[in-house]
């Protein structure tokens, strides 16, 4: 049974010769066009999860599909971004944004101005020529997401993505992927230990155990809204998330 | 910066010459002639004998250094890459690196006699290790989050290479050249005293053997230019393809 986005069907992720096994057995729908946030205690298996969905670590059992067809790094557009960013230190900002164009052999003339376009955007493009040193972590987040966005990935798969930021560059960074995000809808999977992010930013929210399983998936109807951060209803949504949190965390 | 590097070699240059001169009019002995004397026989048997000598030494660090990256290179990519490589290779590695090269000269030249390809493949051996080494560790420093986005992307073997590996390993690899050419030149002047009337060893022992101190020094000071010509090529390759590493 296959649909149209990520669907993760009874996959089980093993390291060490199947000595170490971070996620068991755990399917997983992410329909096309929408965002999940995973969230979960620190030992749940989320960042190995989306590695193999990634197509960086093979599952030991069990078939990851995207759009249908099984999830192939090399035939589909992934675009993975990792907490650090991922960009290559020895190339430059514009350079690091093409990487995705040019692996996938789909640079010209239109991918150029509308890299442009993006760069103007997110207020990197007089930085264009420099290195990934030479900008800051909100900035070097920005041209990680001009990436995988002027790709037009068919899956997108962040791991904390905006962690190691400060608080205002954070909110910042979230309100530009958020705006990206609407214009592409690209199918997106994103791990956080943030419950206010995933409540910004995930459509669905899926809550992992300490064993690697899913403990409740969750609509979440805040998605998007940052007004609705003082409202009651949030608080409960918060604290209830953050209870099934530290119950899968103390669930040893 | 760059003006300010330039002026300051320059200024140790005078300065290496001012005491040279001093040493020079204190001891007052033929064995140590002025430098004003050195370098105008220099100039004089430059274009006669002198540039032809150091043209044979520079073309046999040339060959060695050449034959050095072709085959090392590959070679450290390919123990850093893939794990099983590292594994089968590493212990020749390192059973063969703390030899010292130099005392496989005699059996070189039993086998290939006195000619070209000895003197070339003592300076392979030399530069060879240096870079399998570097370029090997170099990778094994590079973290795996690196390529976990340009795996998704499905990146291929070349891709890996050209966007990761190669920038990746430039910097070390090229500081090991640097590191391995001066051993590499010594070398070279040992060899060249056997079997051959061309090259920078030869000039220098021959007017030795001769009694001319101010050509054995014009040979000296040849030398060690030729030595600084491939430093300071290596250099200008570092930064210009290292310029990623320099802090603002």
């Amino acid at each position: 049974m296959t649909s149209d986005g990520i669907f993760v069907d009874r996959v089980t992720l093993s390291y060490d010769g199947g000595q170490v096994t971070p996620v068991e057995n755990i399917s997983l729908a992410i329909p096309k066009g929408t965002v999940l946030a995973m969230i979960g205690p620190s030992g749940s298996g989320k960042s190995t999860l989306l590695r193999g969905i990634a197509g960086i670590e093979k599952p030991a059992k069990g078939d990851i599909f995207l759009n249908g067809e099984k999830i192939s790094p090399k035939r589909q557009k992934i675009g993975f971004v990792p907490q650090n960013y991922g960009l290559l230190p020895w190339k430059s900002v514009e350079e690091n944004i093409l990487i995705g164009v040019r692996i996938k052999d789909s640079l010209n003339g239109d991918v150029l101005s509308k890299m442009n376009e993006f760069m103007e955007n997110l207020g990197i493009l007089e930085f264009r020529h420099r290195f990934p040193k030479e900008i800051s972590g909100g900035q070097q987040q920005r041209v990680s997401l001009a990436r995988a966005f002027l790709l037009n990935a068919d899956a997108l798969l962040m791991d904390e993505p905006f962690s190691a930021l400060d608080a205002i560059t954070r909110e910042e960074t979230q309100d530009v992927f958020l705006s990206l995000w609407k214009k592409q809808k690209i199918t997106t999977l994103f791990v956080t230990h943030d419950v206010e992010e995933a409540l910004y930013l995930g459509q669905r929210i899926v809550v992992l155990s300490n064993e690697g399983k899913i403990l409740r998936e969750l609509d979440n109807p805040f998605f998007g809204n940052r007004e609705d951060k003082l409202q009651e209803e949030f608080f409960k949504m918060r604290s209830k998330i953050r209870e099934l949190i530290q119950k899968a965390g103390s669930d040893k | 910066m760059k003006r300010k590097a330039i002026a300051s070699y320059f200024f140790a240059a005078a300065g290496i010459f001012v005491i040279w001169q001093i040493v020079a009019l204190l001891t007052h002995i033929p064995m140590i002639p002025s430098p004003i004397l050195v370098l105008e026989t220099l100039i004089d048997i430059f274009l006669s004998d002198i540039a032809i000598h150091a043209g044979y030494s520079f073309l046999r660090i040339i060959a060695g250094l050449l034959l050095a990256v072709v085959i090392g290179y590959p070679l450290g990519i390919m123990m850093g890459y893939f794990k099983k490589c590292d594994r089968f290779l590493s212990p020749f590695v390192y059973l063969t690196y703390p030899i010292p090269k130099i005392s496989l000269l005699p059996i070189i030249m039993l086998i290939l006699g006195v000619g070209e390809s000895a003197k070339i493949l003592m300076i392979f051996l030399i530069i060879v290790f240096q870079v399998v080494i570097a370029v090997r560790d170099g990778i094994r420093e590079i973290p795996k989050e690196t390529f976990f986005p340009l795996i998704s992307l499905g990146a291929s073997f070349k891709h890996f290479f050209f966007y990761v590996l190669w920038p990746a390993t430039l910097p070390k690899f090229l500081t090991a050249i640097r590191v391995a050419m001066a051993t590499a030149i010594s070398v070279l002047f040992f060899t060249e005293t056997f079997g051959t009337t061309y090259g920078m060893g030869y000039f220098i022992m021959d007017a030795w053997l001769r009694v001319n101190y101010l050509e054995m020094y014009a040979g000296i000071v040849a030398l060690s230019y030729i030595g600084l010509i491939i430093f300071c090529f290596i250099d200008f390759l570092e930064t210009l393809s290292c310029r990623w590493q320099k802090r603002r």
